[in-house]
């Protein structure tokens, strides 16, 4: 007798997903939708999209969706959780999303600890518009806009959210994770769960941050992509868990 | 109906809340500071959510996302504010959603001055932000009025699937005069109708045969966009049907008029008092007051006729001004239009709009 031990998650419409070829982004919306089923939240929950190709989950996301203005997501969905306290509200943004344009609407809804969980996909460029600088751009990284490197004189240094966002007092859950490995998307799922987990006990914001790739804009291949994280992403975004309670 | 003595901001949420609005979110600004105020004095005490934003920016934001709840939803600024917040409009109006915005003006452009104008005429019937969407724009000239229009505005977001916005005035938003507030919806009803919004609302899926998908391009109900040309040309036909359904306005001593004063919002309640001296001085004045500056009452003018009319006054706090090119658009110079205005937070007289209607009027 076969056993499945491994499907396609429920959350997920059946559609080809039209993501690069190695990219992160489908990896870490399934993670999302296999944690939603495992809690039984398919049927309950609402994910905001940011802008970028974050939005481009539209088409594989199988449970309630909104596309919200590039950088709005923390605010949409501060309320939606407001008006909806039995919604579970997600939503799903890139760097230049959650760090710049929207950099008010995600530290203000951290400070007042809206209860709500946020995924926050770092590639360390604005992939969708053609990998123009970020605020996590690496240091000397070339960019379409930082053609010569990034250097600190005119663009200073590359944000980190995490650390940012816990010197803040209401923030529950802090968690920088990657998708590299097994064992490094096994904690990433970990992850995901503590932070539903943390809106389900009605603990307040939670956020958890992907050390993400985008082989496309970095001119790499998707195997070199996962090499240029473990060398050079990771020793700038350190992972682990910053907030727990 | 209760009849009461209130400030014109208060009156405005008090209006809101009767009419089963259950969530406000804004950011401070003057003249309509008292709004966000009232608002979270109340919201705890109906059940309701107050949020304060950290910006207009993300106030908007916010109204989007509650709005796609299918709750009763609002916001209110002043000018610049509502400049920030036409992100979030533009995509209300993309995503149909059924809210209410309220602009109490202040003096433009940019900072401008705190007082009262009617500055933001263009703004807010041609583009409160990008696309070309449209709305429905109230424009209150008293303060029963702003109850009356606000009141009604939630009905007419829910009727069109659309955002409506009140056009107040700093001059109204600041005085106090007696006012009948509407009565309360009941929560039976707001539940009943919430359940109802359920057919497109995204607050989970709860059994759906499909899931909810909201944003600029989609039909509200529906699992995901549409071309969106398709889309620009619903909306197109939703704001065409307000030219037969919507179309409100004040007909004031126009049946023997010579010459029509024409004015809206608090420009129209002083116009309107401007004919009566006229009229009392024996002059043969009427008023057309738009009620709703969107869609612009064009028939009021249409049926007018133009072998007797020495003339028409145009006036509003703006200068440039602005509302008076729609009334020179329909009335295509079958008699002459002049204005009387001002601008960056002076009122107008009531001796000035006399005096430029006796000069166009001519000899008795
Ligand atoms: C107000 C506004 N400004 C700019 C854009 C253009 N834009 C679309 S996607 C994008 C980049 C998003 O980058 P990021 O948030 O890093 O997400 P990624 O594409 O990398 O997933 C930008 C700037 C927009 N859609 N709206
Ligand atoms: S552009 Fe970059 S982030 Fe976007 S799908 Fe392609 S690889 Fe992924």
């Amino acid at each position: 007798m076969e056993e499945k031990i491994y499907k396609r998650p429920a959350g997920l419409q059946d559609n080809i997903n039209g993501y690069c070829p190695g990219c992160f982004h489908p990896g870490i919306g399934k993670l999302i939708m296999s944690v939603m089923e495992e809690f039984d939240l398919l049927e309950r929950s609402v994910m905001v999209d940011g802008i970028g190709c974050v939005a481009s989950n539209m088409s594989y996301i199988g449970i309630d969706e909104l596309n919200t203005p590039h950088g709005r997501p923390c605010a949409v969905a501060s309320a939606i959780k407001r008006c909806s306290p039995e919604t579970i509200v997600v939503t799903y943004q890139g760097d230049g999303d959650l760090a710049s344009i929207g950099l008010a609407e995600t530290m203000m809804a951290a400070n007042r600890g809206d209860n709500i969980s946020v995924f926050f996909v770092n590639n360390a460029n604005y992939g969708m518009t053609g990998g123009q600088m970020a605020p996590t751009t690496l240091m000397g990284m070339k960019t379409s806009t930082t053609p010569y490197g990034r250097n600190a004189q005119e663009h200073g240094y590359p944000m980190h959210m995490c650390e940012v966002l816990n010197t803040l007092t209401a923030p529950s859950y802090l968690a920088r994770v990657t998708l590299i490995d097994v064992p490094h998307i096994k904690k990433a799922r970990e992850a995901v769960k503590q932070a539903i987990q943390h809106q389900l006990d009605g603990k307040g914001f939670s956020m958890v941050e992907f050390v993400s790739n985008c082989p496309t804009n970095w001119g790499l291949t998707p195997q070199e992509s996962i090499q240029f994280i473990k060398d050079k992403m990771l020793p700038e975004f350190p992972l682990g868990e910053f907030r727990n309670r | 109906m209760e009849r009461v003595v209130m400030k014109g901001c208060e009156a405005i949420a008090e209006a809101a809340i009767r009419a089963g609005c259950r969530f406000f979110a804004g950011y401070p600004i003057t003249p309509q500071n008292e709004v966000p105020e009232y608002f979270s004095r109340k919201m705890p005490k109906v059940g309701g959510v107050y949020l304060q934003g950290e910006s207009e920016t993300a106030s908007a934001a916010m109204l989007y996302g509650a709005g796609c709840t299918g709750i009763r939803a609002m916001t209110s600024s002043s000018s610049c504010g509502i400049s920030l917040m036409s992100e979030a409009i533009a995509w209300m109006a993309g995503a149909n959603l059924p809210v209410v915005i309220c602009n109490v003006m202040r003096g433009g452009p940019g900072i401008g001055s705190i007082q009262p104008s009617q500055q933001d005429y263009f703004q807010a019937t041609k583009a409160s932000g990008n696309g070309g969407f449209r709305m429905l724009v109230l424009a209150p000239s008293t303060l029963q009025e702003a109850v009356d229009m606000v009141y009604s505005a939630f009905d007419l977001a829910m009727k069109y699937k659309n955002p409506v916005l009140v056009l107040a005035d700093g001059f109204t938003g600041a005085m106090m005069e007696p006012v009948v507030l509407p009565p309360a919806k009941s929560e039976e009803f707001l539940a009943a109708e919430r359940k109802e919004n359920e057919a497109w609302a995204c607050t989970g899926r709860k059994g759906a045969a499909q899931r909810h998908h909201l944003g600029c391009g989609v039909v509200p109900g529906m699992a995901t966009r549409m071309p969106l040309e398709e889309k620009n040309k619903l909306d197109f036909a939703k704001y065409e049907s307000w030219k037969t359904t919507e179309v409100d306005y004040e007909d004031y001593q126009t049946e023997d008029a010579e010459l029509i004063i024409t004015a809206y919002g608090v420009a129209g309640r002083i116009s309107r008092s401007a004919v009566d001296l006229l009229r009392a001085d024996g002059y043969k004045v009427g008023l057309i007051r738009p009620r709703k500056i969107h869609p612009f009452p064009e028939i009021a003018f249409e049926k007018l006729d133009y072998s007797k009319l020495r003339g028409i006054l145009s006036c509003e706090m703006s200068i440039p001004p602005q509302y008076y090119y729609d009334v020179d658009a329909v009335v295509r110079r079958r008699t002459p239009i002049a204005t009387c205005l001002r601008s960056g937070g002076e009122i107008i007289s009531r001796n000035a709009i006399i005096e430029e209607a006796k000069k166009l009027y001519g000899a008795k």
